[in-house]
């Protein structure tokens, strides 16, 4: 399947009072066309950064120390403020946590979403907003015309989070980041979210980087999923053989802490907690709360092992593939 | 085609549901309805000074002069036997230019700088604000005074030097409002949906802007008219014989001992009735367009 975002050895540093942050530690992943891929990892483990490198969109205080990303074959560091620009908005488009404070308080809706096509490609205003409004409709809301007549007051969260995401959708962009859409909605409206992002993503082929850290969420929404601990993507694959048959201890770990319905027994948590990324662990990051730890993990850096398209970074693998 | 362009007029013409709102709000307020009503009466007698004037302002009259108010002249004569009614009348339009044309020019250099400084931030704001304070150093009226004097005594320097010394006030509260603003998720949404600098500056922080800036100019239009005629009672203002207030009143001044004190107390009345329906109507709007103090 063709690759939309390639992410090759990417190491991110952000630059605080406190010391220098080591939030990506060279990781590579592809974002495949069309695919859903989730990022999960607890808060703190570099997901959003991940995210929001791809369209050049870290804070100033962060630092790509290596690597490059590639979008559709183009190394996106290399390009110009002018050229990023352009991708932002309409190849690449960002959908984020909280719809009502991601939109301009004193801007109707309408206005905003127009603006977004104005930006980008010159068009008149009737048309845009004839455009605007098909794509309201089209993410579910029945009453367009005032939806666009409204302050983002006047909606609810999830009208918002519709609004939001057909923003994203207007230009029909090659790849969608939504870093957690569903977080601050009610679990109903979670669902039909959900629901309408897998139907607009398969009728326009647009890739989505999914970043979550609700496990159950991914299950439901994801093609593929890689988990990422302190910096690391530990472990990628279609979301059933991770689910399923997990590699990485970290991964294990994190599925067996997930309470389910009619277990009574004690929840399993993992021992230890997540490292301090101003001073991570050598070598393997997870190697200080690793069940199965070796010389190795303390010493050298696992690599990524392959069986089939599922793919781990632990040393325990090292005889299986290469 | 056409149709097009009526639609879009109409448009322009119908007044939005948002400011219909306002001026509710405006009505309901007792003390937001004095002010309106004192703003909107002074900018009437402005615009209809020929009509209201019974006489010419400047039409000197040696055998009436210093007659007190009586059917005539309405409010008596001057020195030199002008009406002072119509010189009143006539002056409204002299302080509400002057107002105007500062409170423009001040927000004119006043606004972009504090977008720029508070938007970019680091070395441009610190180059920008140490110039301000610079401004800000001296007390405003001390500053007109210095800048009134340097440029000569007129009309148009008045406003130059209100401006120059005011434009400050702006550039401060646009620039706070913008380094609160940025930081906005709106803003890095706007940012994420590719759009430049300078449209984010002014789609996106300067309607921010509007409303405290609305509040502020309406209070400036007070202190403006406050401070022309002060420049004008100490003659680095508009020179006699303009019927402005400032000079008026200091025109009056002689004859307060000798019991002729129409000639300065009614330009006097004006100035106060003009700079407290400004006052008023900049106060309440600033209780009315503030989000936190509404119920």
């Amino acid at each position: 399947m063709p690759v939309v975002a390639r992410v090759e050895d990417l190491s991110v540093d952000y630059i605080t009072l406190r010391g220098v942050v080591r939030v990506l530690n060279g990781v590579s992943i592809d974002v495949r066309e069309g695919e859903i891929l989730a990022l999960v990892g607890e808060t703190g483990s570099g997901k959003t950064t991940l995210g929001l490198s791809i369209p050049r969109l870290l804070p100033p205080n962060a630092v790509v120390r290596s690597g490059k990303i590639l979008f559709d074959g183009v190394d996106v560091f290399k390009l110009s403020e002018d050229e990023v620009r352009e991708l932002r908005g309409s190849k690449i488009t960002v959908i984020f946590q909280e719809p009502r404070i991601s939109l301009n308080p004193v801007m109707r809706i309408g206005d905003q979403l127009a603006e977004v096509l104005e930006a980008h490609v010159g068009i008149d205003k009737k048309t845009a907003y004839g455009r605007v409004e098909d794509m309201l409709r089209k993410v579910g809301l029945y009453d367009p015309q005032r939806v666009m007549k409204s302050y983002p007051f006047e909606l609810s969260g999830g009208m918002a989070q519709r609004v939001m995401i057909a923003m994203a959708m207007l230009l029909s962009p090659r790849l969608i980041i939504a870093d957690e859409p569903t977080s601050a909605l009610d679990v109903t409206v979670q669902a039909q979210i959900i629901d309408l992002m897998k139907e607009l993503i398969s009728s326009y082929r647009t890739s989505v980087l999914y970043i979550t850290h609700d496990l159950a969420l991914v299950a439901e929404i994801a093609d593929r999923v890689a988990v990422m601990y302190a910096g690391d993507i530990v472990e990628v694959g279609d979301v059933y053989d991770v689910f399923y048959d997990p590699l990485h201890p970290y991964t294990q770990g994190l599925l067996e802490s997930i309470p389910k319905i009619g277990y009574r027994g004690k929840l399993r948590a993992m021992p230890g907690e997540v490292p301090s990324l101003l001073d991570p662990p050598p070598a393997c990051r997870f190697h200080p709360r690793c069940p199965f730890v070796m010389d190795e993990c303390r010493k050298v850096k696992p690599k990524a092992y392959k069986r089939g398209d599922h793919v781990v970074l632990c040393h325990l693998y090292r005889e299986e593939g290469k | 085609m056409s149709s097009g362009i009526i639609e879009g007029l109409k448009e322009r013409l119908t007044i939005s549901e948002d400011t219909r709102i306002m001026f509710k709000r405006l009505l309901r307020n007792p003390t937001a309805a004095a002010g309106l009503f004192i703003v909107v009466m002074m900018a009437f007698i402005a615009i209809a000074a020929p009509l209201i004037a019974p006489y010419d302002p400047n039409k000197v009259d040696t055998k009436n002069r210093l007659q007190p108010p009586s059917r005539e002249h309405i409010f008596g004569t001057d020195q030199l036997g002008r009406d002072l009614f119509s010189r009143v009348i006539y002056g409204s339009r002299i302080s509400l230019t002057i107002a105007m044309l500062a409170v423009a020019i001040t927000a004119l250099i006043g606004v972009p700088i504090g977008l720029v400084s508070g938007y970019y931030g680091g070395k441009v704001d610190e180059v920008l604000m140490r110039i301000t304070d610079m401004f800000m150093a001296f007390p405003r009226l001390v500053l007109a005074l210095a800048f009134a004097a340097a440029l000569g005594p007129s009309l148009y320097n008045t406003i130059i030097a209100i401006s120059l010394a005011y434009w400050t006030i702006y550039a401060r509260l646009v620039r706070g409002i913008a380094l609160q603003t940025k930081n906005e998720a709106f803003i890095e949404a706007a940012i994420a949906a590719g759009a430049s600098t300078p449209r984010i500056i002014f789609k996106h922080v300067f309607p921010m802007v509007t409303a405290p800036l609305l509040v502020q100019a309406t209070l400036d239009f007070g202190a403006t008219i406050l401070l022309a005629a002060g420049l004008g009672f100490l003659g680095l203002g508009a020179q006699p014989p303009t019927p402005e207030w400032g000079v008026m009143v200091s025109e009056g001044r002689q004859f307060l001992v000798t019991g002729e004190w129409w000639i300065s107390f009614f330009p006097g009345l004006f100035i106060l009735l003009t700079a407290l329906g400004f006052n008023l109507l900049g106060d309440s709007l600033r209780d009315i367009t503030d989000v936190r103090a509404r119920r």
